[in-house]
């Protein structure tokens, strides 16, 4: 094996191990379980929600936001979406608790209503370093979840003003097509003095968004 | 702890319904064309995830029978009142502790409490249809529910729905994250489902199956089924820069 060439470090399954348990779609009604005051529930003491940092949290506040498009270009108003990121130092935190300033978990949706967007109000994470020493740039892992989506559909947000880290990044290098790299970087607009940040996710076709296997 | 140490089984695609699958009709312009890129170095970004210890729940969050009460009539949902019950292991037969488990479902006639849902089968004033809770130190998870019923649904001219539970499981990464569906044992509606058919190994269908178990069940009370749920492996790796 070349020197400079990684090595995959995940696992093949083998026949002496269990089998995962398959995956099925989140389907329509997803927000029943996941989103309950999209579905017309009322919520609980504390739910999982978009508000993963409030104003006491250290770091850039930034909201994010986008859409979901079909294959045939049109908005798709039923999907779920779940966010895992840094913080601000490029550390991950694994306690979640709706007490302290900063969760780097958080959900989302869209809906019929509006432009159906998704949206999280969050900090702009840190650059995080891979286990080979190599720094990924700032990014936001995403995953989408819907009706007619089998299994989850893994992504990544990076940022347009990260321009010189985006280029070094080994996870963004790892896509073989740079013009396919572009689609996960969100495009950076100024509102209402707030920083805001857009990633509209094309699940197929033209400018189809890249999607992961890890 | 340093997660880059950690690793997790690799996901088998071929075991897991492919994204295009074109007898359940939404797939086919919700699937990426493009392969998806392999990440052959994860990383601490995939290998960890949120642990949810601290997140309040209500008394009642894994009860679907009393978390749902109609104020001017207060009452239990109509149905087959069951226990849903089962143990969260990873691949190497590790019981994942401390998990979220999170469930939604229709009534006992096939009809979801959300907005979107205009199935003529009735809302059950009483019935919400969705619990949550954390396993426990050994990989358990419990909830008391209602049997839901079948409901059909647009996909060809006549399509069904089998009764299931849709079940959602984070585990120790965003690497396990799962979200699956639960089917009961014997019902006819499984093989004939478009969505169940996404899969195409007969043995990864078994491992949607709850099974009736008696001996959890109550005496005069409720029945009880057991759905265990299998997250990808995970060890330590060792030599990794050799």
């Amino acid at each position: 094996m070349h020197k400079h060439m990684q090595q995959p470090n995940s696992l093949s399954c083998s026949e002496l191990m269990l089998r995962e348990t398959a995956s099925q779609t989140a389907g329509p009604y997803v927000h029943i379980g996941l989103a309950l005051h999209v579905a017309g529930l009322p919520a609980r003491d504390e739910e999982i929600w978009n508000r993963m940092a409030g104003p006491e949290a250290e770091g850039e506040p930034i909201e994010v936001v986008g859409t979901v498009i079909d294959g045939n270009g049109d908005l798709v108003r039923d999907a779920l979406l779940e966010a895992w990121q840094a913080d601000s130092q490029g550390r991950y935190r694994t306690e979640f608790d709706l007490e302290q300033p900063f969760n780097g978990f958080g959900r989302t949706a869209t809906t019929a209503e509006g432009g159906s967007e998704w949206s999280l109000t969050t900090i702009k994470p840190g650059a995080v370093t891979r286990g080979d020493g190599k720094v990924m740039a700032p990014h936001i892992n995403l995953a989408i979840f819907a009706r007619g989506i089998n299994i989850q559909l893994q992504t990544r947000l990076y940022f347009e003003d990260e321009a010189e880290a985006n280029v070094a990044c080994p996870v963004l290098n790892a896509i073989e097509s740079p013009t396919r790299r572009q689609t996960l970087i969100a495009k950076r607009e100024a509102v209402d003095g707030k920083v805001r940040y857009r990633l509209d996710i094309r699940l197929q076709g033209e400018g189809e968004t890249v999607f992961f296997d890890f | 702890m340093h997660d880059d140490n950690k690793r997790y089984v690799e996901r088998d695609r071929n075991w897991h319904p492919p994204a295009y699958a074109p007898g359940y009709k939404t797939s086919v312009a919700r699937s990426p064309r493009q392969a998806l890129v392999s990440l052959h170095q994860s990383s601490v970004s995939e290998l960890t995830g949120p642990d949810f210890r601290q997140l309040r729940m209500g008394p009642y969050d894994n009860d679907l029978l009393m978390n749902f009460r109609d104020a001017a009539t207060p009452g239990l949902p109509v149905g087959e009142r069951i226990i849903l019950f089962g143990r969260v292991v990873d691949q190497f037969g590790k019981p994942v502790p401390h998990t979220l488990v999170e469930m939604w479902q229709a009534n006992a006639g096939g009809r979801y409490r959300h907005k979107k849902d205009a199935y003529l089968a009735p809302l059950d004033p009483n019935f919400g249809g969705v619990g949550r809770c954390l396993t426990d130190e050994d990989g358990w998870y419990r909830f008391r529910t209602i049997k839901p019923g079948p409901y059909p649904w647009l996909n060809g001219i006549n399509t069904w729905r089998p009764a299931h539970i849709h079940v959602s499981v984070m585990g120790p990464a965003i690497s396990t994250r799962l979200i699956t569906q639960m089917y009961f044992e014997g019902d006819p509606l499984i093989p004939i489902c478009p969505i169940v058919k996404t899969i195409n190994d007969p043995e990864a269908v078994e491992t949607m199956i709850g099974r009736l178990d008696m001996s959890r069940s109550k005496p005069m009370d409720c029945l009880a089924y057991r759905f265990d749920l299998v997250v990808r492996g995970e060890l330590q790796t060792y030599f990794e820069n050799q």
